[in-house]
């Protein structure tokens, strides 16, 4: 028995922590992390279980009831048994059409976001690993980018192509890529200046090789800061696309969409407003929290993006205690 | 005697240029690294390449191991030149040639373990792979001295001559030929440098290996090497059998050096004579007419401004004892220590 114990403990301080692990084991020491985390799941289960939902209810997502969902005005119903967040003016379930908007939001959000984080780790690693005009070229592109108008630029693509949601997903990435490519044309700079690629480099390492397995996991904890502070960001313009009639087409529920339908009864139907924005609220709040804890846990040295009191409270006390580096 | 020559550098140039621009990159001016160095390791012995901070022994390292290409002159490596190979000679010479660094942090990737760092070798030239693989690396680490147990930690997890040793297993895992470390001790604790020289000597007798130790301390080249080179600016100053050219300097360069390196010993310490140069050494951006030290040579006249210095044997030396001065030191000259300089130091073991 002590035996194996031994055996145990030697295997484990053996094998190491390796730096995934050690940020797994800061990020869930953060409390707020850990309760954005606990949020998007919630989310995430609500809108994939949205049908299930609105069978329960007996509400379909597009499924007006003129007699129970509006008063005799024509005007939208307060939250209640019935309708746990009110109705609209054509007498839908907000809830139901809030959960089905969470579905077109995350997957707006995590799919452009994706497409804008493949897309940009390729070129901006591209760039900083070749340099020269290879690095000349793709920067003035990330530079043209950047300065467009985008939402003049959606417009555009949306009077030509029409609404939908690809195109939807195909602007959000065309217009966030570049952003990420920046910074790991950055990082790779400084990276592929270390010894270490050096070294694999006199090994005979070809250059994809180089740039996938020695530079790619130094600068992935960057990246990932990024994906998750613009999956928020992606989930706003989707809702501006929608609430200016550009993204989501209407039947569909989106919460833009919902919130211009919104605008016009926001005198009289304050849950017509409050559904989906609070929603899209309590979402991107999630997700930026997230972002900040992660952050935190894979860098730990490093400036924070939105240094709350907290946090500098706590980075204060550290420097004070002589603690960290 | 050519045949025994492993690596012979015939005239290399390095230059780096220094650009200016956003679009058109317009070449300004240029670093002259290495500006025509002509050398010989023969196999089997340690060559030692000294000299102070940015004189370009660590450019001169990369142009040997293929990592810069040179701007002119040739490297022959067992005969064939190392320029312009196809991908798969290349692969071939790198199997040769391997390099250890200086930095013992910035030359493993943190974020790998030490297991697929070492295992890198045989994975890049598909030698082994799988529990073949991780066999051989745990063979390499039980040679240079480290727990095979550890294959799975990060480098993070070891201390700087550890580190160091996994430095070496990698560059060893091809059995090459040639071994170029470049400072390969400079950031290591005295202690710590000792074990991991005798690690290198004693890999050398056991896998035959021929050294380029580049380093700037007298005492750790005296003590490795067969021959020592020393550079200043981009060029050779002086070369020759190591006990030789640390009794005998015949460049004032190589004099100031010796006569600057600590003796452990007070006494000797106290009866040395200093040589002490002034000024900083110049940019090479800009390299001095003539001979390069000339600016801060004792010794200097209108000859070393004009007349660039041929690298030949003075007052009669063997033929490989060669300085590259028109004013070499005569044997009366030398000063008093330097020949003890970094003599006593190396009690090793």
């Amino acid at each position: 028995m002590a035996m194996t114990e031994t055996r145990a403990i030697e295997g484990r301080s053996i094998e190491g922590r390796g730096p995934w692990r050690l940020a797994w084991e800061r990020l869930r020491r953060d409390r707020v992390a850990l309760g954005a985390a606990v949020v998007i799941v919630v989310i995430v289960v609500l809108a994939l279980a949205a049908p299930l939902i609105a069978d329960w209810f007996g509400h379909g997502p597009a499924q007006q009831f003129r007699k129970e969902g509006t008063t005799e005005f024509g005007l939208p119903v307060g939250p209640s048994g019935e309708f746990w967040f009110g109705t609209d003016n054509l007498g839908r379930d907000l809830l139901v059409r809030t959960l089905y908007g969470a579905r077109v939001s995350l997957l707006v959000g995590v799919a452009a976001t994706l497409c804008a984080t493949v897309i940009g780790v390729v070129v901006g690693m591209t760039a900083g690993y070749f340099g020269g005009k290879v690095d000349s070229v793709l920067s003035r592109a990330m530079d043209v980018v950047l300065s467009m108008p985008y939402l003049l630029l959606a417009l555009v693509l949306v009077a030509v192509f029409g609404p939908s949601l690809p195109l939807t997903i195909f602007v959000i990435a065309f217009f966030t890529w570049a952003s990420i490519a920046r910074v790991v044309r950055g990082q790779t700079l400084s990276a592929r200046e270390r010894e270490y690629v050096e070294a694999a480099r006199s090994l005979g390492a070809s250059d994809r090789r180089i740039m996938f397995v020695d530079i790619l996991p130094n600068i992935v904890a960057p990246v990932i800061v990024l994906a998750t502070v613009l999956i928020p960001l992606a989930i706003v313009f989707e809702s501006v696309l929608s609430f200016l009639g550009l993204g989501i087409v209407p039947p569909t529920p989106s919460w833009g969409s919902m919130l211009s339908e919104a605008i016009a009864f926001y005198r009289v139907a304050w849950w017509y407003l409050i559904a989906p924005g609070g929603a899209l609220l309590l979402t991107t709040l999630a997700f930026n929290l997230l972002g900040d804890g992660v952050r935190d846990a894979l860098d730990p040295r490093a400036e924070r993006l939105f240094a709350t009191r907290r946090n500098r409270r706590r980075r204060s006390l550290r420097r004070r205690s002589g603690g960290g580096r | 005697m050519t045949e025994d020559v492993l690596l012979r550098l015939t005239d290399v140039v390095k230059h780096f240029p220094i650009r200016r621009g956003v679009f058109f990159r317009k070449e300004v001016a240029r670093v002259h690294a290495v500006d025509g160095v002509s050398l010989d390791v023969r196999r089997g012995e340690t060559l030692g390449l000294v000299g102070e901070t940015g004189c370009g022994k660590s450019t001169l390292a990369r142009c040997i191991t293929g990592l810069h290409p040179v701007t002119s002159g040739e490297i022959r490596f067992d005969g064939e030149p190392v320029d312009g190979l196809d991908r798969a000679r290349t692969l071939a010479f790198r199997r040769q040639v391997q390099m250890v660094f200086q930095d013992p942090y910035g030359s493993l990737n943190p974020r790998r373990r030490v297991g697929s760092i070492i295992g890198d070798p045989f994975v890049i030239h598909g030698i082994a792979d799988g529990p073949e693989r991780r066999r051989r690396v745990q063979e390499l680490m039980e040679l240079v001295g480290l727990n095979p147990e550890h294959y799975n930690r990060f480098p993070a997890e070891f201390s700087g001559g550890q580190r160091q040793r996994i430095g070496v297993a990698r560059a060893i895992a091809l059995r090459p030929k040639l071994i170029v470390c470049d400072e390969p001790v400079a950031a290591l604790d005295v202690s710590i440098q000792a074990q991991i020289i005798n690690l290198l000597q004693d890999l050398q007798a056991e896998l035959g290996l021929t050294y380029v130790f580049i380093a700037h301390d007298l005492s750790v080249v005296r003590h490795v090497s067969d021959r020592v080179a020393v550079m200043y600016l981009g060029k050779v100053a002086e070369c020759g059998a190591t006990e030789r050219l640390y009794d005998t300097p015949r460049h004032p360069y190589t004099n100031a050096l010796l006569s600057a390196a600590t003796v452990a010993d007070p006494d000797v310490s106290a009866r040395r004579e200093r040589l002490v140069l002034a000024g900083d050494v110049p940019s090479p951006v800009r390299p001095p007419s003539g001979c390069r030290f000339h600016p801060r040579c004792p010794k200097a006249d209108e000859t070393c401004v004009a007349q660039e210095p041929p690298l030949e044997p003075k007052f009669g030396d063997a033929a490989e004892h060669t300085a590259a001065c028109h004013h070499p030191v005569a044997d009366d000259e030398v000063l008093v220590g330097s020949g003890d300089a970094a003599k006593e130091v190396p009690r090793w073991r």
